[in-house]
């Protein structure tokens, strides 16, 4: 079977600075990955170069064999909690419509059908009572909750989630997880960028251990080891750093 | 002074309206981009692509201008885009540095380049809408005037591109990253925004002049941005407050006898003052207002509280109004605070002394109630030393509802006394 992510030798730069190196990786479908690595490490960049936000320097991405162009449909994703202004005049619900735009294509606006789906999404997050408050009046947990009930609105089989967990209360957190375990259980692939290395084997089926390079890919058992760990976190990786700097004050020597 | 009821003060009106609204209506994607200088670097910016539009084309025709105009800005965007990210100056140094620069290459263009021509740079600026019914275009038969011509067809464009395009600029304003990821480039509706605000400053100068469209990019919609939740009400306000400013503006410009383009932006102006002090969620007066309401409860609580402990010492002894004010720190607030008292008839005049009525002591009974229960609960639960547990439980206790009281009551499981020994009421 086609893995559901497949990264085939990916290198990412930022005004010529590598920030990812020769990224090889293949995720199965129906995991709940964990993109674990220190600050710094290029987990969101991971995420961004996946979806097409960040160009690449070099190799290529397929999600179930193929372009993520191709793919769009497929594809949800919660970008960081403060990437958005939440004074923007709009109500919770539609942030949570905003989920089905993709699917409508240019033009097209949201009905009855899109409506009943965001409501759907709302009430699977718990956030329904919220459906026509502005979105400024909610908490940091409740504007997580609102960012995945858009994502569930996007009705896509792999999941991309930057730091759900940042600023959230402990509540939240556990409704959240609960969530996305049940996401998987329904064959969706869920990658989320975590920080928390004590809850790791609680949460994910699945890891990916990243420090500009990466250090491992697999199932948490066998992949999440103190070994690994050490590899990710532990003695800086100063050569790669180095590089990187000599060829970034190159770029901007000349 | 210019009548304001004739036929050349009512086109004044509309066409200020018309020119106004066109503003709005991009005006508030730019706003809620972060990108409300964009249009004044662009209102700027078109000057050098309009000059070369007149060279080339030799003529006033609006075709060829908004061409020129239109290619400037997008030139414009592009530099400043390119600036900012290849380069690396920040963003607002790279806007300063690309829209100063073209419309000074603008003015020389114009001196260099046209000669025996008015082009006036001076009319860019304030524009001269007391002129415009008087240049008048035939259009399906109707003498139109040719600046309301042109501006009712950038209100047009605008119109229709927002309402076909709504929901792809309503996303990609609010969450760029997402609209590109589903297809929607941010970036195509970037240039697409950058494109009607050029089109619509060129349509605007020549009745309005740059200053005008400059403010009403701008000042509408952060005026419709501070009263109105969600996107649609806040687009058909700052067209409505808009075109308001067009009238107010208009009327005090006629009746003083001013630049209308200048009146009319100040009205626009004194609306959004009205909008930052009276909004109902962000506004400075609700604000003080609720404040001043807050403090007045708290206040008054305070006194009744106050006049329930002296009851309890079971003296004869009761405050009297003066003696009362001064111990709640005086002044009006406190003036206030027992006027209110006495007329919900929760405290009476005995004499000179303050009685409470039989309401006013049940609710300082429940306050004084909240008060201890909080004192036993940080004592208990806390371990708070006593000293400590007074002032803590004097701020909290105007906000412990029946509901925490209930719960605090189960919480420290039916202490008769609290922890100094006072009877809990």
């Amino acid at each position: 079977m086609l893995p559901a992510l497949e990264i085939h030798d990916m290198t990412v730069a930022y005004h010529r600075r590598p920030v990812l190196w020769d990224i090889d990786l293949a995720v199965p479908e129906g995991k709940l990955v964990g993109v674990i690595g220190p600050n710094g490490a290029g987990k969101t960049t991971l995420i961004k170069a996946v979806l097409g936000l960040t160009p690449l320097a070099s190799g290529k991405v397929e999600i179930y064999g193929r372009p993520y162009r191709q793919q769009r449909r497929l594809v949800g994703y919660v970008p960081q909690r403060e990437s958005v202004d939440w004074d923007f005049p709009v109500t919770v619900r539609d942030v949570v419509l905003m989920g089905c735009y993709g699917r409508l294509g240019w033009f097209r606006r949201p009905g009855r059908a899109e409506r009943q789906i965001a409501d759907r999404c709302l009430e699977q997050v718990g956030m329904t009572s919220f459906a026509r408050r502005q979105i400024s009046q909610l908490s940091g947990g409740q504007q997580q909750r609102v960012f995945l009930a858009r994502a569930l609105a996007e009705e896509a089989k792999i999941y991309f989630l930057d730091e759900p967990f940042a600023g959230v209360d402990a509540a939240t957190e556990s409704a959240i997880v609960n969530l996305l375990q049940s996401m998987r259980h329904s064959g969706k692939t869920v990658f989320v960028v975590h920080h928390d290395l004590q809850t790791v084997r609680e949460y994910f089926d699945y890891v990916i251990l990243l420090n500009l390079r990466l250090v491992a890919c697999g199932p948490v058992a066998e992949t999440f080891t103190p070994d690994n760990l050490h590899k990710t976190y532990g003695g800086r990786l100063t050569l790669l750093d180095e590089v990187a700097e000599a060829m970034r004050q190159r770029e901007r020597a000349r | 002074m210019p009548a304001i009821l004739n036929a050349e003060g009512l086109w004044i009106v509309v066409i200020a309206a018309t020119t106004n609204a066109a503003c709005a209506l991009v005006g508030s994607f730019l706003v809620l981009r972060r990108l409300s200088m964009m249009g004044d670097a662009l209102s700027h910016a078109v000057l050098p692509g309009l000059a070369a539009a007149f060279i080339l084309s030799g003529s006033y025709s609006i075709g060829p201008l908004m061409l020129g105009a239109v290619a400037a800005g997008l030139v414009a965007t592009l530099l400043i885009h390119t600036l900012h990210h290849y380069a690396r100056v920040p963003g607002d140094a790279s806007m300063g540095v690309v829209f100063t620069s073209l419309f000074a290459l603008g003015v020389v263009l114009v001196e260099q380049g046209i000669h025996g021509v008015h082009f006036d740079v001076k009319c860019v600026y304030e524009g001269t809408l007391e002129l415009t019914p008087f240049w008048t275009w035939n259009v399906l038969g109707y003498d139109l005037p040719r600046a309301f011509v042109v501006t009712g067809g950038a209100l047009s464009i605008n119109a229709l591109l927002v309402a076909l395009l709504w929901k792809e600029l309503k996303l990609s304003a609010f969450d760029p990253a997402l609209a590109t990821t589903m297809g929607f480039s941010a970036a195509a509706m970037h240039y697409l925004l950058m494109t009607l605000v050029a089109m619509t400053a060129v349509a605007s100068f020549e009745a309005v002049g740059s200053i005008l469209v400059v403010a009403m990019l701008i000042i509408p919609p952060a005026t419709a941005h501070l009263l109105a939740d969600r996107l649609g009400a806040m687009v058909l306000l700052a067209v409505f407050i808009a075109a308001l400013s067009a009238v107010l503006g208009y009327l005090a410009g006629a009746w003083l006898d001013t630049n209308l383009a200048g009146m009319i932006t100040v009205a626009a102006a004194a609306l959004y003052g009205l909008a930052v002090l009276f909004s109902p969620r962000h506004g400075l007066v609700s604000a003080a207002r609720r404040n001043w309401q807050i403090a007045l409860r708290v206040v008054s609580e305070d006194l009744l509280a106050m006049l329930y402990r002296v009851e309890e010492l079971g003296g004869q002894r009761r405050l009297g109004a003066a003696e009362a004010q001064s111990a709640l720190g005086g002044g009006l607030l406190a003036r206030w605070a027992l006027a209110k008292l006495l007329r919900g008839g929760r405290v009476e005049r005995a004499g000179d002394r303050l009685e409470l009525t039989a309401t006013g002591r049940e609710s300082a009974r429940q306050l004084v109630r909240s008060h201890r229960l909080w004192e036993t609960y940080l004592v208990k639960h806390l371990g708070l030393p006593l000293d400590h547990v007074h002032q803590g439980a004097h701020r909290t206790e105007h906000y412990i509802g029946r509901q925490l009281r209930d719960q605090l009551q189960q919480e420290v499981e039916a202490n008769a006394a609290d922890p100094h020994g006072r009877e809990i009421p």
